[in-house]
């Protein structure tokens, strides 16, 4: 079969790049290996909601028009939602169609997708950042009594033996779920590095109102100093409840959970933590405190201050003195850990060498490198900040679009 | 054994150290001690620190001089290369602290040692501390030391001699496990 374009997964950026295309009437295909929205109906656990409010949840041609504009969509109303876009941009996705092999053609690609072969002149990957769990090398020296789970395999607490659980991880994903377990009744034990902290609201409005107000979700890719350490950055301590609640450390701390510092090695089934748990949680309420900042003189520079409450800080992260460097997982305390360590992409499936030498698809905002014709999409910061998360999509899509017409039409000539 | 009987001459004073965990077990305050040193930037990379005072058996202690260590970065890291690396130092700490954990062993063990010498080495890919890859850590990713001793024993006993100096080791427990740390403005 031959198409102009195929774009590999129909989950919110694919299905947003499928209606930028058809806006540019680009005869095109979406594989999706399962249906609409699949990672958010079987790699998701059911409490998980999205970081960004609803409000923000905008995609090309639609903007949310529910009743609750603040509140946070939980995974099943995600695949409500993107089964609905796929159907209002009449998204032709092929369901059920897993991508096999991706090569280069004499005529731009070739795709081994479920029993067919299709040839399309480009190729768009929107299979997402977060298919396989990263677990670090760590991992290997857990004792086997000890339960290990990531959170792709986690749907509840109910699934984890009785006993404590070592949540590895503090990010979006270690903070909410180190809540939920704890409040199950497993104590949990929160092995904390390098994270960020940011309250949930400010000043009366969502974090993320102020991360798009002051302009720093709209940074571009290009003009961010440290590009590398932008793209892996963890994702910011914050969860979507409907309380619109804070869950900081100081919060889980409060909560009884046991903070600690990052994971280093296990040696003889005794789990070594970093001594410098207070200098990072120290460098994370500075960092917190310099984007608030940035926001109060954002609001003077606007206008705002008579609009919205005024100006204030949030507590400095409590560090036990007495908090322990060792935890010995053979002692039957721990029962179970759950990596909570971050997420890599999947192109397994990729047969064209784009990768740099750690693996990673070299790529200008999305354009990938040395293969005309092949696009990225739905990384952290592929083009701007707001690339990580749904709404970015719209902005994504529509610089990829064009340059992927541009380059459609150069080859005709 | 004891220490009269020994024949053995490293020029490590047992007597001493047998008597200094005696009566430090019995009064544990003398025992607490704060090692340190002070630092003061000079240009670029380089700054130069002194080593004088301690804390330690309950009072303030000085060393017989003062000490300096200058530390800078090589040329090929565009620096003057005016002392050794941080890295560095800590390898000299470390191998520095083990050999006197061999000679004080060594001693007490009645073995004569004619010469000692140790190379140590650190792996560490500065793609970590140049922010270029987030997987590498800053710090080295394995540290080597091999001993080479000339003395009165046996092969295994050598052996023992070194693991029990790595047993002892402040640095060797400082390298290999986690310590609190804080850094501040003052």
């Amino acid at each position: 079969m031959q198409t102009t374009a195929v774009v590999v997964g129909a989950g919110h950026a694919g299905l947003a790049m499928s209606r930028r295309l058809t806006e540019r009437s680009i005869d095109h295909v979406v594989l999706e290996r399962g249906e609409v929205a699949h990672s958010w109906r079987t790699q998701r656990w059911p409490t998980l909601r999205l970081l960004t409010p609803n409000w923000q949840t905008r995609l090309p041609g639609h903007d949310y028009i529910g009743d609750d504009p603040d509140g946070f969509m939980p995974a099943a109303d995600v695949v409500a939602a993107l089964t609905d876009y796929a159907r209002l941009v009449d998204a032709p996705v092929r369901t059920a169609t897993t991508v096999h092999a991706l090569r280069a053609a004499p005529q731009g690609f070739e795709i081994r997708a479920g029993d067919d072969l299709l040839h399309a002149r480009a190729v768009v990957l929107a299979t997402g950042a977060c298919a396989r769990p990263a677990i670090p090398a760590v991992a290997d020296a857990i004792p086997p009594p000890v339960t290990t789970l990531t959170p792709l395999a986690y749907r509840d607490p109910g699934q984890l033996p009785a006993g404590g659980v070592l949540v590895v991880g503090a990010s979006a994903s270690g903070v909410q779920l180190a809540g939920e377990i704890h409040r199950s009744g497993r104590p949990v034990t929160l092995a904390v590095g390098e994270h960020v902290r940011l309250p949930r609201t400010y000043r009366g409005r969502d974090i993320f109102w102020w991360l798009e107000a002051t302009g720093l979700l709209a940074e571009r890719y290009d003009e961010i100093d440290d590009l590398t350490r932008a793209r892996h950055l963890p994702s910011p301590q914050l969860t979507g409840t409907p309380e619109a609640m804070t869950t900081d450390l100081n919060t889980l701390t409060t909560l009884g959970i046991r903070i600690v510092g990052r994971l280093g090695l296990v040696t003889d089934g005794v789990a070594q933590f970093s001594g410098a748990l207070a200098n990072t949680c120290a460098l994370a309420d500075l960092k917190m405190n310099r984007f608030l900042n940035r926001a109060d003189e954002w609001a003077t520079a606007s206008g705002l201050d008579d609009d919205l409450p005024p100006p204030h800080r949030f507590a400095p992260t409590r560090v036990d003195p007495h908090t322990p460097l060792e935890l010995d997982l053979t002692s039957g305390e721990i029962t179970t850990v759950l990596w909570a360590t971050g997420f890599r992409p999947d192109h397994s499936w990729l047969d064209i060498p784009v990768r740099d030498r750690k693996g990673h698809i070299r790529h200008d905002g999305g354009v990938v490198t040395g293969a005309p014709g092949l696009y990225l999409l739905g990384m952290p910061v592929l083009r701007t900040r707001a690339s990580t998360y749904i709404h970015g999509a719209a902005a994504d899509t529509a610089a990829l679009a064009c340059h992927l017409h541009s380059f459609l039409s150069s080859r005709r000539r | 054994m004891t220490i009269t009987d020994n024949p053995v001459e490293n020029g490590v004073n047992v007597t001493a150290l047998l008597g200094a965990r005696e009566a430090l077990s019995a009064a544990p305050e003398a025992a607490e001690f704060t090692w340190r040193a002070s630092c003061t930037w000079q240009n670029g990379t380089h700054s130069r620190s002194t080593v004088a005072g301690f804390t330690g058996l309950g009072a303030e202690q000085q060393h017989r001089v003062t000490y300096e260590f200058d530390v800078d970065h090589p040329e090929c890291f565009a620096s003057e290369d005016n002392g050794a690396t941080p890295v560095e130092i800590v390898l000299v700490g470390l191998v520095g602290c083990l050999t006197a954990g061999v000679a004080s062993v060594a001693q007490f063990r009645g073995i004569q040692l004619r010469s000692v010498t140790a190379t140590i080495e650190g792996q560490m890919n500065v793609l970590g501390i140049l922010g270029a890859d987030p997987d590498i850590r800053n710090g080295f990713d394995a540290i080597t030391v091999r001993f080479a001793i000339d003395a009165d024993a046996s092969r295994e006993d050598l052996q023992a001699l070194i693991a029990q100096a790595q047993k002892r080791s402040a640095v060797f427990d400082v390298v290999a496990n986690p310590t609190k740390i804080l850094v501040e403005l003052a």
